[in-house]
């Protein structure tokens, strides 16, 4: 017993080292580009244009300024993707929970129909649909608004399908039915007892969520059309898009670098659900 | 049975928590989605300004993408990078998965790491692929430190060879969802009673018996969802060989995947084309999706 | 009343061309019976303005910038708003990237007539590379109807009229620049390899095309490269003597069919690169250490792209020359079009002339934001005086060139379809330069895709 004690002791000092050093590796993979972008927007157009360098220049300042009297409204286009962004991951990590709970907790006609019905849906790209999109929006009025862009959030597939896997593997129906003995109604059974048990599964959604609406240019970009109402990512493609006089890809690198703050900001509030074991074991019970 | 008629009285809450779902499902994508398969059956597109059609023309739509013989191509070449992207990306995250939950391993400074990977996914698809340009440049840092190490004699097309290409792309791919996989399934391992990893150890089962035995198994649906929203994510690969290539997909569209040439039919607004296009892809990614659905289920019995 | 004093400032920028160097009101209106004659044969009446809206899409803040200090009328009010008199401006800015920015507009045009009075496009932008897919519609107003005529447009030059002529022969947009190009070389290679650094001597040896080659093989043969295939582009589809599409369908002009066999030949050569432009790669060449003997561009070029104003690159040392090069050609420019349904017609025309045609305000254009500017008389100006000459070229003036060189474009043989062939060939084309598919791969490939891109336009 105590030899192979030993022996497993040896080799997990062998696998950590392995560990360590594979997540050492990973950790600078990752890094490295936030490195990159911070590098980048410390330097001028002309030498961002010269190459890459791995030493970090003083145009820091001014292509903040530059960028921040520019015409462009950058923290008017921070505020805008921040609203969307975050209505957007609230809209679609609660009413997938719900979604994904009613087929998981309820018996009805037509249950097993709608899951892969809502599987299937998964499966359009949304390249595809976006021209039907458009069309309807314009009928109905919703052109250069937000609404279409944070309403469709509600049905989202992939979110509700984890959610729905989350729950298989977590959610026991007798917690439920406890509820339902102590008389809570279904809804409130839902919000307060289901929702704070789908933690994990909410915060990581959520962080799928906001950084994809976040970082979305592609539909944003084709309803959008006030500078007022617009994000940061067609900010972006504008800045990049500037005339010759004022094209500088030291500023399009400050802004790039400017728009991934908030983002970053999110995810640490965020992933302290994931990463810090704060909910672990609290689907025990 | 028992369970079920406990249940029966509550059933009509399925209907009503169901109801956002399927009134904005129904609004946003079911009325586009069949305005995409009603436009493949017509000619259907723009030139300049000039509207051509909408003109019923049968199943054609459907038999130009069949004859042309593009569909086979872009799907093998769609197939092959998500392949070489998603094989690390999976094992990286099983691995740095069981690291984290091996309670024998105790690695310090788990939050940092389990924060640090998923960062990638942070930075826009196009700023990625902007900073992976620059760096694999022919005169880019890449290059000339492989000229110094005597590597290469000159500078290295990395982006005018399919096989660099490809891996590029599949690098990018891996690095930017890694994180987001292993996140995954971090989360549906804290749903896994931790009682379970205590009582096998306790047992003197090895760290390699617990992550078979128990670990795997509880995350099989966790391990489905991964599978499946990867391989529909991988068959619309989009952005990053879109930005990486320029929208060529060089050398010759062997990078280039199913979603790129479907967005080569939006310029003229070809809702014919794109619609027909799009229902093959749903045929392609359904049957693709049953087969890991069946195959990963089955197995559980 | 609002009607009259708008027309009278037009014909006040009119009169205000003749007199050069005066252009008050004041001082302009009193010419107006003088003048009389002259806006007789522009009868056209136009209605009175109604908008109270001036609706103007583009793709940057460029023409608002240009707006903003050379229209005098014109007062911002933010970003994307501003004011002419009581008539507000408003700016829908979509950038170009992914087609957005035509996306965009094609939606606003298509739905024109049906548009509440405040959301009618009244002025649009364009580029070269696709204006005809907007004046060859009834889309874009002819000139002539807004009263603008010949006379007024008189000191452009043709090319900048032929990119916005539709196939009827009707004039439908207007710039204020003028980007003939040439051939940007660096001088301290030239007097190296060539034995002289002077412009009308190398011109003499890059003056056709079999010179070029001449020389690019001394340029190799001292270990240096001379520009990008791409770079060369353009000299060679300026010159075409068909469009890529008649009569429906796809038609490969021999001077794209010398373009594609020369570059191939100067790539296998090693002479020139297949860099992408704009790319890191292509931009190396600006310093020495790039070994890169000249590059193809207009006079925005000398600026956005030499980086003058950075240590050690051959434009800070005043580097460069500049000469014709094998062929005129010209590279980028902004039109301005009309919609059709303006319900500003008068202040549209208004605009139009005065920052096209008005020679104060382009010379200012000219000196203030060093625009090439659409004008004949404010380039030789330019050209004979001393503010004409470019640190950057070692002192050289290079606006009797590019003067001349705009006046030998010819770009009648423009299609609606040019942006698409021309990003195509490009792509398609590398493939070929770089050996990885053969020129009729490459050539069936580049057909595929602009069929791919204009369903209409059948390919062989």
């Amino acid at each position: 017993m105590a030899e192979k004690k030993k022996q497993s002791g040896g080799g997990i000092h062998a696998r950590r080292l392995v560990a360590y050093i594979v997540l050492i590796l990973i950790s600078f993979l990752c890094l490295f580009w936030f490195y990159v972008l911070f590098i980048n927007a410390t330097r001028s157009n002309s030498e961002l244009s010269a190459g890459f360098t791995a030493i970090p220049s003083d145009h820091f300042i001014e292509n903040w300024v530059n960028l921040k009297n520019g015409t462009l409204p950058i923290i008017r286009g921070m505020f805008n993707s921040l609203i969307i962004a975050f209505l957007t991951a609230t809209l679609a990590t609660y009413f997938s929970t719900m979604t994904a709970y009613a087929i998981h907790a309820y018996d009805f006609k037509g249950k097993k129909f709608i899951f892969t019905f809502i599987l299937m849906i998964m499966m359009i790209p949304t390249q595809v649909t976006v021209l039907g999109f458009l069309q309807l929006i314009g009928k109905m009025q919703l052109d250069n608004s937000t609404i279409p862009l944070i309403v469709p959030a509600i049905a989202s597939p992939a979110v509700f399908f984890y959610m729905k896997q989350y729950m298989d593997a977590t959610l026991p129906l007798s917690l439920v039915e406890a509820a339902r003995i102590d008389g809570s109604g279904e809804f409130r059974t839902f919000n307060q007892i289901v929702v704070p048990l789908m933690k994990p599964a909410i915060a990581v959604q959520a962080i799928f969520s906001f950084v994809g609406s976040w970082n979305n240019y592609f539909t944003p970009a084709l309803v959008l059309h006030d500078d007022a109402k617009k994000t940061l990512p067609i900010l972006i493609a504008q800045l990049r898009n500037a005339d010759w006089l004022k094209f500088d890809m030291g500023q399009v690198y400050m802004m790039i670098a400017f728009s991934i703050f908030p983002v970053i900001i999110v995810y640490l509030i965020l992933s302290k659900h994931i990463v810090g074991g704060v909910t672990l074991g609290g689907v025990k019970g | 049975m028992a369970k079920k008629s406990k249940v029966v009285r509550y059933n009509k809450w399925g209907y009503i928590f169901l109801i956002p779902f399927l009134v904005v499902f129904i609004v946003f994508q079911l009325i586009p989605l069949v305005s995409t398969i009603y436009n493949s059956f017509f000619e259907n597109y723009r030139s300049g300004l000039t509207q051509i059609g909408p003109n019923f023309v049968g199943i054609e739509n459907y038999k130009t993408i069949i004859t042309n013989g593009d569909l086979p191509l872009y799907f093998k070449n769609t197939m092959i990078m998500w392949i070489l992207g998603f094989i690390p990306q999976i094992v990286l995250s099983l691995l740095l998965g069981a690291w984290f939950t091996d309670p024998s391993l105790r690695l310090k400074c788990q939050t940092f790491f389990k924060t640090v990977i998923y960062m990638p996914n942070l930075i826009m698809a196009s700023a990625f692929a902007m900073l992976f340009f620059t760096l694999f440049a022919d005169s880019g840092p890449i290059n000339s430190l492989l000229i110094q190490i005597g590597v290469f004699k000159e500078a290295f097309k990395f982006m005018s060879h399919a096989g660099t290409v490809r891996g590029l792309v599949a690098t990018m791919n891996c690095l930017m969802w890694f994180g987001n996989t292993t996140i995954l399934l971090m989360a549906g391992m804290m749903g896994i009673d931790p009682s379970l990893f205590e009582a096998a150890q306790v047992d003197g089962a090895t760290a390699n018996q617990i992550f078979y035995k128990i670990t795997l198994p509880l995350l099989r649906p966790i391990l489905v969802y991964v599978m499946i929203t990867s391989l529909i994510g991988g068959l619309q690969m989009f952005d990053v060989p879109q930005i990486l290539t320029n929208g060529t997909g060089d050398p010759m569209r062997s990078s280039m995947t199913l979603i790129m040439y479907l967005n080569k039919h939006l310029f003229s607004k070809n809702f014919g084309l794109a619609g027909a296009l799009s229902v093959y892809m749903f045929i392609i990614t359904g049957i693709l999706s049953m087969v890991v659905y069946k195959f990963t289920n089955s197995e559980k019995k | 009343m609002k009607r009259r004093i708008v027309s009278l400032l037009a014909i006040a920028t009119m009169t205000a061309t003749m007199f050069a160097g005066c252009g008050s009101t004041e001082s302009a209106s009193t010419e107006t019976a003088d003048s009389s004659t002259e806006s007789a044969d522009a009868a056209v009446e136009l209605a009175e303005d109604t908008g109270k809206v001036l609706n103007i899409h583009c793709w940057n803040d460029e023409f608002q910038s240009r707006l903003k200090s050379h229209y005098k009328d014109y007062e911002e009010v933010d970003a994307t708003h501003g004011k002419i008199g009581d008539v507000d401006v408003v700016w829908t800015i979509t950038p170009s990237t992914d087609n957005a920015y035509q996306n965009n507009l094609d939606e606003a045009l298509l739905a024109q007539e049906s548009a509440s009075a405040d959301d009618k496009v009244d002025l649009f932008l364009v580029e070269a590379d696709y204006a005809l897919k907007y004046v060859d519609t009834d889309y874009a107003m002819p000139l002539k109807d807004l009263g603008i005529t010949d006379a007024d447009l008189a000191d452009q030059y043709k090319y900048t009229q032929d990119i916005v002529t539709d196939s009827n022969g009707n004039l439908k947009g207007a710039s204020w620049q003028a980007c003939s190009a040439g051939l940007i070389y660096n001088r301290e290679m030239a007097k190296e390899v060539l034995g002289t650094d002077d412009p009308d001597e190398v011109q003499a040896l890059v003056s056709d095309w079999d010179k070029f080659k001449e020389t690019s093989e001394k340029i190799v043969g001292a270990g240096y490269k001379m520009c990008s295939a791409f770079d060369t582009y353009r000299t060679y589809s300026n010159n075409v003597s068909g469009k890529w599409v008649q009569d429906g369908k796809l038609v490969m002009d021999k001077n794209i069919d010398k373009w594609i066999d020369d570059s191939k030949e100067l790539v296998d050569a090693k002479a020139e690169t297949t860099d992408d432009l704009w790319g890191d790669d292509w931009a190396k060449g600006k310093r020495p250490e790039g070994n890169i003997f000249c590059y193809f561009g207009p006079a925005w070029f000398f600026n956005f792209c030499l980086a003058a104003d950075e240590e050690g690159t051959i434009a800070n040392q005043g580097g460069w020359g500049y000469c014709v090069g094998p062929q005129s050609y010209y590279w980028g420019g902004t039109w301005i079009c009309a919609a059709t349904g303006t319900d500003n017609a008068n202040l549209v025309k208004d605009i139009i002339l005065t920052m096209t045609t008005d020679k104060d305000v382009l010379k200012e254009i000219a000196q203030q934001d060093a625009d090439c500017v659409n004008s004949k008389t404010v380039l030789k100006e330019l050209a004979s005086d001393e503010s004409g000459n470019l640190e950057l070229l070692g002192g050289q003036n290079p606006y009797a060139q590019l003067a001349e060189g705009a006046e030998k474009i010819d770009l009648s043989n423009l299609s609606a379809y040019d942006q698409g062939c021309t990003e195509e060939l490009e792509k398609a084309m590398k493939n070929y330069f770089l050996g990885n598919a053969t020129k009729d791969e490459a050539l069936d490939m580049f057909k595929k895709a602009v069929h791919e891109k204009y369903p209409d336009v059948t390919v062989d």
